[in-house]
C-alpha cells in the first residue's frame, strides 16, 4: 500500500519533519509493506471489542493541590539551545513564512 | 577468576570478606573497558569521576562496618543512554540530544545510588529505542562479544554486550517491543522485562508511554533478583506506576520447578525460526521437565496480530511523545532555521535518524483524521484480544516458556536495509509488552557459537514465577558460567 507523493507531504508536515526529495521517495518506498503488513489486522472481527485505554488497571491518581518549588532557573536553561534572560528564546513566529 | 565477569553476588561475598574493594571492582571495570571497548562500543559516555567517588564512599562504608545486607553497595553499573541522569550526558542514541545534560535523575538511578552502586557509563543504544540491532544508533553500532562482526540485538544492545563482555557487573536497559530480552538472548546473558507499572519510568526517555518498561541486565538469574529489589516499587512520579509490594524476589530463587504448569505456545513456533534456535529452546523446555515441570501445548491465537498491532501503536505513541522535540528547549536547533516553524521542521528532519522518521511518519498517519479508527482505535482493540490469549493461558498455567527472538545475532549490515525484516526480530518479544506482562531471557545454549535465550513469560505482577522457572533452569546448566573470549 503506498502513499502518494501528496500523501507523504500531508504527513511530513503534521510531523513537522522536513524531508528530502531523496528521502520522501524512499519513505514511500520503506512504508509500502509495513502499511500492507497491517492489512493483517482486518481478518479480525473488533466490533464489540473495547479498545485497551490502559493495560494495568489504574485510576486518576491525584495529589494536593500544594505549592512546591520548581527546578532552578539556571538549571531549566542549561539544554536551552537559544537563550535571552531568563527565556528559552524562539525564533520569529510570523515572519517568512511559505 | 577475573574480577570483571564476577557476578554481583560473587562480588558482594569478597566485598564483605574485605578480600576487594569497591575501588578495586571500578578499576577492574575500567581496565576491562579500556580492553575491550574499542571494539565492542558498548558505551557512548564513561563517568570515571563520578565512579571514584561513589566507589571511595561506598568504601568507607564498608570501613566504618555499616554495610548492611545491601548487595549492591560498590557494585560498578551501566545504564543504557535513555535513563536520565543528572549531570551525565543522555543522548538515547540521538543526534538531537549528543549534547543534551538531565538536570533530575531517573527514579530508578537515584534508587540505584542510594543503594551504593557505582556508574561507569552510559551504554549505547538504537535511537529513541527503535530498533532491534543498536544500528540505528546515530553513534555507530555496538558488536556482539560473542562476535564482533554480529550485532549485540537492540534496542538496549549496549547495555547487553556490556554485561556479557564484562564491562559493567549488571546494566538498566528498557524494553519497548524486546528491547531488553531481544539482545539478553542475542548477548547470552539474563534480561528481564518486569510487569508493566513494577518500575518507575520517571527519568525514561518517553518512547510508548503505554509499553515502556525498565529493566535489569545481569550475568545471573540471582543478580537480577538482586536489582529488581532495588528498582522495583511504586513511585508518586509516574502515574503509571502500580502501587502493590515489592517481594523479595530472592525468595523465589527456588531450583524447583516440581508441579509447576508450563504452557508452550504453538504459534511461538513457527517457520521463521531458525532450527537452531528450535533446538536449544526445545532442549531447554525438556530441561525443566526433566526438573519436574509439566509442559503442555497451548495456542495463543492472536500472537500473529501482536507486530503489526505494536507497529501502529509504539510509532503512534512515539509521534507524540518525540514531538517535544523543537529545537526549543533540548540543546539542539538547527542553524539554519529563520522562523519557528523552520526551526520545527528542519532541527527534526536534520536531528532525527531514519528508523525514528519512519515511525514518526506511521505513527503520525495511524492517528491522523480519517485513519484513527482504522488503525489506532482498530490496533487497540487488537491489543485487548492479545492480552486476553495471556489472560487465558495463566489461569491454568504457571508460566509461558518459549524461544525469545527468531535467530542468533545477525551479521551487522544484514537487516539495515529492510525496516520490516527488522521489525520481525520482535514477534516473540511484542506480544508481552502488549499485554502488560513480565518476561525473561536466559541463557540456554548456542547455534552456530551464537547464544540462543529462552523466553519465559509470567502473568502480571509473576516475577515470581518467572524467577523461580529461570533460575531452576539455570542451576541445573552451566551456560552462565561461558564468557566471550574478547
Amino acid at each position: 500500500m503506498k502513499l502518494s507523493p501528496k500523501e507523504i507531504e500531508e504527513v511530513a508536515n503534521l510531523a513537522r519533519l522536513e524531508l528530502t526529495p531523496v528521502e520522501k521517495e524512499k519513505m514511500r518506498d520503506e512504508l509500502a509493506p509495513i502499511l500492507t503488513y497491517f492489512e493483517i489486522l482486518k481478518e479480525l472481527d473488533t466490533e464489540n471489542i473495547p479498545a485497551t485505554a490502559q493495560v494495568i488497571a489504574v485510576q486518576n491518581l491525584m495529589r494536593p493541590d500544594e505549592v512546591r518549588p520548581s527546578a532552578p532557573v539556571e538549571e531549566v536553561l542549561k539544554n536551552a539551545p537559544l537563550r535571552e534572560a531568563d527565556y528559552f528564546r524562539v525564533r520569529a513566529v510570523f515572519g517568512d513564512q511559505e | 577468576m577475573e574480577l570483571h565477569n564476577l557476578t554481583i553476588s560473587e562480588a558482594a561475598d569478597l566485598l564483605r570478606k574485605r578480600e576487594v574493594s569497591s575501588r578495586e571492582l571500578t578499576e577492574a571495570t575500567y581496565k576491562q573497558i579500556e580492553a575491550v571497548d574499542d571494539k565492542v562500543k558498548a558505551f557512548l559516555t564513561l563517568t570515571k569521576d563520578l565512579a571514584f567517588q561513589q566507589a571511595e564512599a561506598a568504601d568507607k562504608t564498608f570501613k566504618e562496618g555499616a554495610e548492611g545486607a545491601n548487595p549492591l553497595l560498590g557494585i560498578p553499573m551501566s545504564l543504557k543512554d535513555v535513563v536520565s541522569t543528572r549531570n551525565v550526558r543522555t543522548t538515547c542514541g540521538s543526534k538531537i540530544l549528543e549534547n543534551f545534560v538531565p538536570i533530575y535523575d531517573a527514579t530508578i538511578a537515584r534508587k540505584l545510588y542510594q543503594a551504593g552502586a557505582v556508574l561507569v557509563g552510559k551504554n549505547n543504544m538504537d535511537e529513541f529505542a527503535m530498533g532491534s540491532s543498536t544500528e540505528n544508533s546515530a553513534f555507530g553500532t555496538t558488536h556482539n562479544p560473542w562476535n564482533l562482526d554480529t550485532v549485540p540485538g537492540g534496542s538496549s544492545g549496549g547495555s547487553s554486550a556490556s554485561v556479557a563482555a564484562g564491562e559493567s557487573f549488571f546494566s538498566i536497559g528498557s524494553d519497548t517491543g524486546g528491547s531488553i530480552r531481544q539482545p539478553a538472548s542475542l548477548c547470552g546473558v539474563v534480561g528481564l522485562k518486569p510487569t508493566y507499572g513494577r518500575v518507575s519510568r520517571y527519568g525514561l526517555v518517553a518512547f510508548a508511554s503505554s509499553l515502556d518498561q525498565f529493566g535489569p541486565f545481569t550475568r545471573s538469574v540471582t543478580d537480577n533478583a538482586l536489582v529488581m529489589n532495588v528498582i522495583a516499587g511504586h513511585d508518586s512520579l509516574d502515574s503509571t506506576a502500580i502501587n502493590a509490594p515489592v517481594p523479595d524476589y530472592t525468595k523465589s530463587l527456588i531450583p524447583d520447578v516440581k508441579g509447576l504448569k508450563l504452557a508452550l505456545p504453538r504459534e511461538y513456533f513457527i517457520d521463521g525460526l531458525e532450527t537452531g534456535v528450535d533446538k536449544a529452546v526445545r532442549a531447554a523446555i525438556a530441561k525443566l521437565e526433566e526438573l519436574g515441570a509439566t509442559v503442555e501445548e497451548v495456542s495463543m491465537p492472536h500472537t500473529k496480530y501482536a507486530l503489526s498491532t505494536y507497529y501502529i501503536i509504539a510509532p503512534a505513541e512515539a509521534s507524540a511523545n518525540l514531538a517535544r522535540y523543537d529545537g526549543v528547549k533540548y540543546t539542539y536547533s538547527d542553524p539554519d532555521a529563520r522562523t519557528m516553524v523552520e526551526g520545527y521542521f528542519k532541527t527534526r528532519g536534520h536531528g532525527f535518524g531514519a528508523e525514528v522518521k519512519r515511525r514518526i511518519m506511521i505513527g503520525t498517519y495511524a492517528l491522523s483524521s480519517g485513519y484513527y479508527d482504522a488503525y489506532y482505535v482498530k490496533a487497540q482493540k487488537v491489543r485487548t484480544l492479545i492480552k486476553s490469549d495471556f489472560d487465558k493461558v495463566f489461569e491454568k498455567y504457571d508460566a509461558i516458556v518459549a524461544p525469545t527472538s527468531p535467530t542468533v545475532a545477525f551479521r551487522i549490515g544484514d537487516k539495515v536495509s529492510d525496516p520490516l525484516a527488522m521489525y520481525l526480530n520482535d514477534i516473540f518479544t511484542i506480544p508481552a509488552n502488549m499485554a502488560g506482562t513480565p518476561g525473561m531471557s536466559i541463557p540456554c545454549g548456542y547455534s552456530n557459537n551464537l547464544p540462543v535465550g529462552l523466553q519465559i513469560l509470567g502473568p502480571v505482577l509473576g516475577e515470581e514465577k518467572v524467577f523461580r522457572v529461570a533460575y531452576a533452569y539455570e542451576q541445573a546448566t552451566e551456560w552462565h558460567k561461558q564468557h566471550p573470549t574478547l
